[in-house]
């Protein structure tokens, strides 16, 4: 991991974001400008209060969402100015997202919901490998409905994965499971991010969570309030939930 | 497949009751396109094509004796491109197993060259031979209304002799495509046939030798038919020419016409109905199930799908209904359409029938079907497209109620709180809730359009045959008779009364305006055959002066007290001037009355009696009969009760048919519409209900709230329908008026009632199913899922 931490290749530079949301009389200060670097095959973990303005972040670098104002850059490939075509295809290139509530397509297979990514891809896994990646494979055939919350954020995560991505986005992945499925989908990620040196940002409000990370970012009130560097890990069995 | 549209393919099997219910109604839109123009292409094209192999002439004129020189000069007008002149005159027939007479048109043809116009069809057997005396070629559906084969014999009186008829063939003309005896409404073929006979024989039997009473013209293309009638009047009318008229004035024809224009009324009116409720039905479910996967579409685009692909998958669930609703449509519009031929071929007499079963209809009907639903899906769509994909996974926030008026707050207060619920969501969304009121009462008014014709058709029949006509029978001499021959009638057993009348052929003009009628005289005051005025009161007839019918007063833009300039047309023409003291109503032709006595004084040959209007004793019918058979001078008989009775048949029969269909297709609305309207407002408020239920409300209570919502829905739908199907009715009967008929314009209550009955048990139908769905409801499932 060192070796990755020496070439220091900037995945993403965020440069003073912000972001306001108009909701009826009142604006709401979501982002109130934030700066950082996320480095190629670190695993950076995301945390701070509900409210802090971490998924408003993870979207905007993620592409689902524009800035107000401030930059960031992909590589070379500026993300602020970019239309929602470039912004459709940045996302189907590079990004692979989790989300808290899996956000299964419930009328799919767990392999179809992989398929439905790996047939817009360049480069994909085959969705069966994928699955395997994430211990799924003899599930393949069950809807979400038949399965579990954390069998579920697992196929979530390799429908993220599927597609080979350069970045992997989870927003409170273990948000709605219990301390041991948590684990497993940790287990996932983190074996993701070693094996495949997918550059991996995860938030979540579990301080314990911090562990495992290459890299931590505090947010309080729409800022980065900290950010950590830690060459200590922690796998994610040996964590204290 | 494409993992999307796997996706696209389940949903179609989960929603496949709503999206069947409205593939349902778009079925109903594509079929009655397809019936409506495909019907009317293939009777158009088959009227065009029979007209055209048969040389149906453009012009037809009649005279009382004309000379046959006459013809090479007729030939020679300008434009003209064949013209044949030919004998026809009325006879009465005595058929063996038949009590009362029956009524036939004999018809010349040419001795010994074929027929230039007119051609016939000759189904079996061959023409009459030159010179042997009786034979006749007999037309098909009379033939068969008694049996006939070649061979068969018949008798008749024509001009008071008696005549054997035996026939040597059976054929079709296309002049009487749409035959109507004397004095019936509908045809009846039984009591009316048209006999061709050679013209030497035509001639003998009417003392015309060398001499015409009927001509027949085609027209070279690019002619002005006004100018041929023009120069043809001028050379018939030192020869008792009536004035010359066109195809659209020549009876079968004209009834074609009046059919064709209704099948056109029909394609413009009840396809776009369900059209319309397609598109709203598919606006509907889509926007539905775009807020339903809200977040799917935002995980869609999350993962990199474009805005067209979302929106595409979206537009193909629509076009999986619309197509589904196309094929349907295809069929029952090919089923229908089918049927829709049989009933023309039992009503017109084609040799045979032209199916334009052309592909431009389907693709026509398919294309329309598919752009309502496109139409009615393109919203949800697209605002599925432009749901940015931060936002959509986010819960969506809870729907807003407003705050209600003081007013809406003391009726709330006046309301249960599972009332006030129903009341929120129904006002909530106007628009949705407008339209679904909109789309039942439409399933109203289709039946009220189809129902209402009961009342019309049974008021014009106690006007016309109870009011009016009130005779028995209507006797027409061969001839114009003296007076006197009326009271020879009287004479006859078993007559009580009779009441005479005499026509003639006038030429109207009153400004720019002129029209050929028949005027009638009738005595002053009429007890058979009556004339009643606007309000449908009996009138008798001024001392002097003309009586129009409403039509005829339109057409000609005469008003009470107009002075009419008259040329009566079997007197040569010669011209006088009357004023119009009276205008009435009349559902037939285009009728102008007068007093008979004044009419006699118009007249330069002096009192003459076209015919008479009888009475007669209900018991004595067989000897009546048989007098009325044997009397010479009588060309024609009308009876009353027969017309009646095949009037009724026929009418009963088509409109048992229609309603029938009608019913199916207001079922389908009322069914699309309401079942949808129910499973939207249930899948929008299943949490709500089912917290009503964790905080301790019975099933039946929260079914409550939505049966407030639907019922509310359902009897405001109940007026607009009637409203509407008023305004469809009338549209209905302006459609059908021509100058041959019109209908009356009577809604009875019933067809509010019956309409109403039948979308009320359908829509109930369509709600319980759903509403049962409420007790399935499971409580901890649908409060675990997140909206
Ligand atoms: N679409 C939105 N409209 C209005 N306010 C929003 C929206 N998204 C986020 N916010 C507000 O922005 C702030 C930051 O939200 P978010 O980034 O979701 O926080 P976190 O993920 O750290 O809990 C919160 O106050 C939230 O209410
Ligand atoms: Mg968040």
């Amino acid at each position: 991991m060192s070796i990755r931490q020496n070439k220091k290749v900037a995945v993403f530079t965020v440069e003073d974001l912000t972001k306001t949301y108009h909701t009826g009389e009142v604006d709401v200060y979501a982002l109130r400008g934030v700066s950082t670097k996320l480095y190629q095959g670190e695993l950076s973990v995301v945390l701070g209060p509900s409210g802090s303005g971490k998924s408003t972040f993870m979207n905007i670098i993620g592409g689902l969402d524009t800035a107000t104002s401030g930059r960031v850059m992909f590589k070379d490939l500026d993300l602020s100015g970019a239309s929602e075509t470039e912004l459709t295809n940045f996302r189907r290139r590079h990004v692979g997202f989790v989300f808290q509530f899996y956000n299964l397509i419930p009328s799919l297979t767990a392999r179809e919901n992989v398929a439905l990514v790996t047939e817009i891809s360049t480069n994909p896994m085959r969705p069966e490998d994928a699955l395997a990646l994430v211990g799924l494979e003899k599930r393949m055939n069950h809807f979400p409905a038949q399965m579990s919350g954390g069998e579920q954020q697992r196929v979530a995560i390799a429908r993220a994965i599927a597609k080979n991505p350069e970045v992997l986005l989870c927003d409170e992945p273990t948000g709605s499971l219990d301390s041991k499925t948590g684990r497993l989908v940790l287990e996932a990620l983190t074996r993701i991010n070693d094996e495949l040196g997918t550059t991996t940002a995860i938030i979540s409000h579990n301080a314990v969570i911090h562990k495992l990370a290459h890299r931590t970012l505090y947010f309080a009130d729409g800022e980065i309030v900290r950010e950590q560097v830690s060459d200590k890990r922690l796998t994610p069995s040996q964590l204290e939930w | 497949m494409r993992t999307l549209d796997k996706k696209l393919l389940r949903d179609f099997k989960r929603l496949w009751p709503q999206a069947l219910a409205i593939s349902l109604v778009l079925a109903c839109g594509v079929a009655t396109l397809i019936l409506s123009i495909g019907t009317y292409r293939s009777l158009d094209e088959t009227r065009r094509a029979y007209y055209e192999r048969h040389q149906f002439a453009s012009i037809f004129a009649t005279a009382s004796r004309a000379p046959q020189s006459l013809m090479r000069e007729i030939g020679l007008i300008s434009g003209v491109a064949g013209a044949q002149g030919r004998i026809v005159e009325p006879v009465l027939l005595d058929i063996t197993g038949m009590i009362e007479p029956a009524s036939g048109l004999v018809v010349s043809l040419p001795d010994h060259d074929t027929l230039r116009l007119n051609k016939l069809y000759l189904r079996s057997g061959r023409l009459p031979t030159p010179g042997k005396s009786g034979e006749a070629v007999v037309s098909d559906r009379f033939s068969k209304a008694h049996g006939f084969r070649v061979g068969s014999t018949f008798a008749g009186i024509l001009q008071g002799r008696q005549v054997k008829f035996q026939i040597t063939g059976v054929a079709m003309s296309p002049e009487f495509i749409y035959a109507l005896g004397p004095g019936d409404l509908v045809p009846d073929y039984r009591r009316f046939g048209v006999i061709w006979m050679r013209q030497q024989q035509v001639a003998g039997l009417t003392k015309l030798d060398g001499a015409f009473n009927s001509v027949s013209l085609t027209l070279l293309p690019g002619t002005s038919q006004p100018a041929v009638i023009a120069a043809l009047d001028r050379l018939l009318a030192p020869y008792g020419g009536t004035a010359a008229y066109g195809r659209k004035d020549q009876m079968s024809n004209a009834f074609l016409d009046s059919e064709l224009k209704q099948l056109q009324a029909m394609a413009g009116v009840i396809p776009p109905i369900f059209m319309f409720v397609s598109a709203f039905l598919i606006n509907m479910i889509m926007s539905r199930l775009v807020a339903l996967e809200r977040e799917q579409i935002g995980l869609l685009k999350a993962l990199g799908y474009s805005q067209l692909a979302v929106s595409a998958h979206y537009v193909k669930l629509v076009l999986v209904i619309s197509l589904t609703g196309v094929v349907i449509g295809f069929a029952a519009g090919t089923w229908l359409g089918d049927g829709l031929t049989r009933l023309y071929s039992e009503f017109f007499n084609f040799p045979f029938f032209i199916f334009q079963r052309s592909l431009d209809v389907y693709l026509l009907a398919a294309g329309i079907g598919i752009a309502a639903a496109l139409l009615g899906g393109l919203k949800s769509a697209l605002s599925a497209a432009s749901l940015p994909p931060a936002t959509a996974m986010r819960p969506a926030a809870p729907t807003l109620y407003r705050k209600s008026s003081a007013f809406g707050q003391w009726l709330a207060s006046t309301m249960s709180q599972l009332t006030v619920m129903a009341f929120r969501h129904l006002v909530r969304w106007p628009l949705r809730s407008g339209f679904t009121m909109l789309g039942t009462s439409l399933a109203v008014a289709l039946l009220v359009t189809a129902m209402f014709s009961f009342g019309s058709i049974n008021f014009m029949i106690d006007t016309v045959y109870f009011r009016t006509d009130r005779q028995d029978a209507t006797i027409s001499f061969s001839t114009p008779l003296a007076p006197t021959a009326v009271h020879a009638v009287k004479k006859l057993p078993g007559v009580l009364s009779v009441e005479p009348y005499r026509v003639m052929m006038v030429q109207m003009s009153h400004g720019s305006h002129s029209r050929r009628v028949a005027i009638t005289g009738k005595p002053q005051n009429m007890r058979l055959s009556r004339l009643l005025d606007i309000e449908l009161a009996p009138i008798s007839l001024p001392s002097s002066g003309l009586v129009l019918s409403e039509r005829l007063a339109m057409h000609l833009g005469a008003q009470r007290g107009d002075v009419i300039s008259m040329k009566l047309l079997e007197e040569g023409w010669h011209e006088v001037k009357v004023p119009v003291v009276d205008i009435i109503r009349s559902y037939f032709g285009l009728g102008a009355y007068m007093d008979i006595a004044a009419l006699d004084r118009l007249s330069r040959i002096g009192p003459r009696r076209s015919g008479v209007y009888v009475e007669l004793d209900a018991n004595r019918h067989k000897e009546i009969y048989a007098a009325i058979k044997a009397m010479p001078k009588a060309a024609s008989i009308a009876l009353q009760t027969q017309s009646l009775k095949k009037f009724r048949e026929t009418i009963e029969q088509n409109i048992t048919i229609m309603t029938t269909v009608y019913i199916v297709l207001a079922v389908i609305i009322a069914f699309g519409v309401v079942y949808n309207s129910a499973r939207i407002q249930l899948s929008e408020r299943a949490r709500e209900l089912a917290s009503l239920r964790v905080l301790g409300f019975t099933r039946n209570e929260v079914s409550r709230v939505l049966i407030i919502e639907l019922a509310i829905i359902l009897l405001v739908a109940q007026p607009v329908g009637w409203i509407l199907g008023y305004g469809f009715s009338w549209a209905v009967v302006r459609g059908f008026q021509s100058d041959l008929f019109r209908i009356p314009f009577v809604v009875q209550n019933s067809a509010y009632g019956w309409s109403s009955i039948v979308v009320i048990i359908a829509s109930v139908l369509s709600a319980f199913i759903v509403i049962s769905r409420v007790r399935q409801l499971d409580i901890i499932r649908v409060l675990k899922t997140k909206e």
